[in-house]
């Protein structure tokens, strides 16, 4: 990674609250514009709750209220002015369970695009095959373009789920926990996806397991009872933390 | 022997208990399987006797325009049994009801399951459940007394006919259609939704693009119930259809379903007549047509489950 890699997401105090619990405690975290960043922390430390609210996924419940500031290359995500839909194909988000819809592999692929507008059918199969490609399934998959995408495997649905993202060329992909839903093989092909994404996008990604943050990610972010305890350089984090709750929870002591 | 290999070798009052419930069950089972076999050859074994007994041919029962069991028509020689202006009536009152219902029956789930806060989803789901409940005798009198006289007001003539036991039948399997919706939205998978919103859908286009798509299987499964039960309604069609068995003209004059038909006819005919013989084959008709709804229920459910 080089040095002058420029900032693409800055939070500053972010707090949330289920009803009247305070579950974020005024988090601070930048995101650079290029490369991995990983968001460590034992269950119920608020890694996911943090990177659902900056692409708005909260606006979904009733009782969830999100302050702080969210500076998104200039723009404030949460104010009132700013699109949501707009906002969320700025921010594409990757799920735990690979989720493809009910639709053939080419369809769900095109999705994000015929939402916005996009009919040409050159322009479509160029996006398809790209994304697909992107996201490494493009030889898996391309003879049964218009095959159910429910009948690829778990980690290939998620690789599909990732191509569909990466369709309406997002700035920021947002990915909670993306491997945890499948097996070790399907995981690391994952990793392979995002290792060869991260020159491109600028990734979070959350994640328990501590081995893939040390071997994907460039910068590490590790929350605890919602706040957020320590964040730096991968390697540095992982070497020589300075916070004892890091040190503790990386050497396994807890979490 | 000692005692534990004694205790082994007797049947345990719980392996009892098993069998009994076992016997139980099966019982009940062939019990209503037999049920079901005896009316299905019943009433086709009656139905055929049209055609064995009585001569009539098939295709003068299916195809012929005259309805008129009791008089023997000069120009044919034969009773008036053909059943075609019935099996209109009531295929026009089904479709017509299905189609007017299905868009209302949509619309009012997705605002049940999408667009409303669960207060307001709280309060509509018994309302829609009670609807469904309501004998037809009510919807019937209901019909009689405010939508014939509407039709009347407006389309002239008495006010009975297609129009109004479409009127009728679309109240009544609006909320078939509706509750049966509502369960398939509701199974609609919540990442499905988060997902759609993820990449930039609004909330129409998620709706629309991704939960209806995804739910298509089970409205048409609704819809198909809705019109077996629209199918299949006598009593409160009967009330406002004015059974006359001719061939509909128009969506105002009166006309006849094969249920309103068969209600009617049935005290009235003596046992082993052409007439009562005929009636008969209208309810094998009805029974075939309500197997045919099944199987394409079957058919739209097996299509539906994601291969």
């Amino acid at each position: 990674m080089t040095k002058e890699n420029k900032t693409i997401l800055e939070t500053r105090n972010v707090k949330l609250w289920y009803g009247n619990k305070e579950a974020l405690h005024g988090i601070d975290l930048d995101f650079p514009e290029k490369g991995i960043t990983a968001l460590i922390g034992p269950s119920g430390s608020g890694k996911s709750t943090y990177l659902r609210a900056l692409n708005r996924m909260h606006d979904l419940e009733d009782n969830i209220t999100v302050t702080g500031s969210f500076n998104f290359k200039g723009q404030d995500i949460y104010a009132p002015t700013t699109d949501t839909v707009d906002l969320r194909k700025k921010i594409g988000m990757v799920f735990q369970q690979p989720n493809p819809f009910p639709f053939s592999i080419y369809d769900n692929v095109a999705f994000g695009l015929r939402l916005a507008g996009v009919k040409d059918k050159a322009v479509l199969d160029k996006a398809v095959e790209e994304s697909l490609k992107a996201a490494s399934i493009w030889e898996e998959v391309k003879d049964s373009l218009n095959k159910s995408a429910l009948g690829l495997s778990g980690g290939q649905q998620q690789r599909v789920s990732i191509a569909r993202v990466l369709a309406t060329q997002p700035d920021l992909l947002l990915l909670d926990e993306p491997t945890s839903a499948l097996d070790p093989v399907s995981a690391h092909n994952i990793e392979e996806t995002l290792l060869e994404l991260r020159d491109k996008y600028a990734m979070i990604i959350v994640t328990h397991s501590l081995s893939q943050a040390s071997r994907i990610s460039d910068r590490t972010a590790f929350f605890l009872n919602g706040d957020m305890v320590e964040t730096g350089d991968t390697r540095k984090l992982f070497i020589d933390p300075k916070k004892q709750e890091t040190a503790d929870y990386i050497s396994g002591r807890f979490g | 022997m000692d005692l534990i290999t004694e205790k082994i070798k007797k049947t345990s009052l719980s392996t009892k208990q098993d069998r009994f419930g076992k016997l139980i069950s099966i019982t009940a089972l062939i019990l209503i399987a037999s049920v079901v076999v005896l009316i299905f050859g019943f009433v086709i074994s009656r139905g055929l006797a049209t055609f064995t007994t009585n001569k009539v041919s098939l295709g003068h029962f299916l195809f012929g325009t005259d309805w008129n069991p009791s008089v023997v028509n000069k120009k044919t020689g034969q009773p008036g049994v053909g059943a075609l202006p019935l099996i209109v009536g009531s295929m026009a009152v089904t479709f017509l009801a299905a189609l007017v219902a299905t868009p209302f029956a949509i619309g009012t789930a997705v605002f049940m399951t999408e667009v409303a806060n669960k207060r307001g989803a709280k309060i509509m789901q018994p309302v829609i459940e009670l609807l469904v409940g309501i004998p037809s005798v009510v919807y019937g009198v209901i019909g009689l007394t405010v939508v014939v006289p509407t039709v009347r007001a407006i389309f002239g003539g008495t006010g009975l006919g297609i129009l109004s036991g479409t009127i009728v039948l679309f109240v009544m399997i609006l909320p078939t259609i509706t509750s049966m919706t509502v369960d398939t939205l509701k199974g609609v998978p919540r990442h499905y939704r988060e997902s759609a919103l993820a990449i930039g859908a609004t909330r129409w286009q998620m709706i629309q693009k991704v939960i209806l798509r995804a739910a298509t299987p089970g409205i048409l499964t609704a819809i198909v119930f809705g019109m077996a039960r629209a199918f299949g309604e006598a009593l409160a069609v009967q009330m406002v259809i004015g059974n006359a068995a001719n061939m509909p003209n128009s969506l105002v004059s009166a006309s006849a379903t094969l249920t309103s038909v068969l209600t009617m006819g049935i005290g009235n005919t003596v046992m082993g007549s052409l007439q009562n013989n005929v009636l008969w084959s209208l309810a094998m008709i009805l029974l075939l047509m309500s197997l045919v709804f099944n199987i394409l229920i079957r058919f739209i459910g097996r299509k539906g489950e994601l291969k």
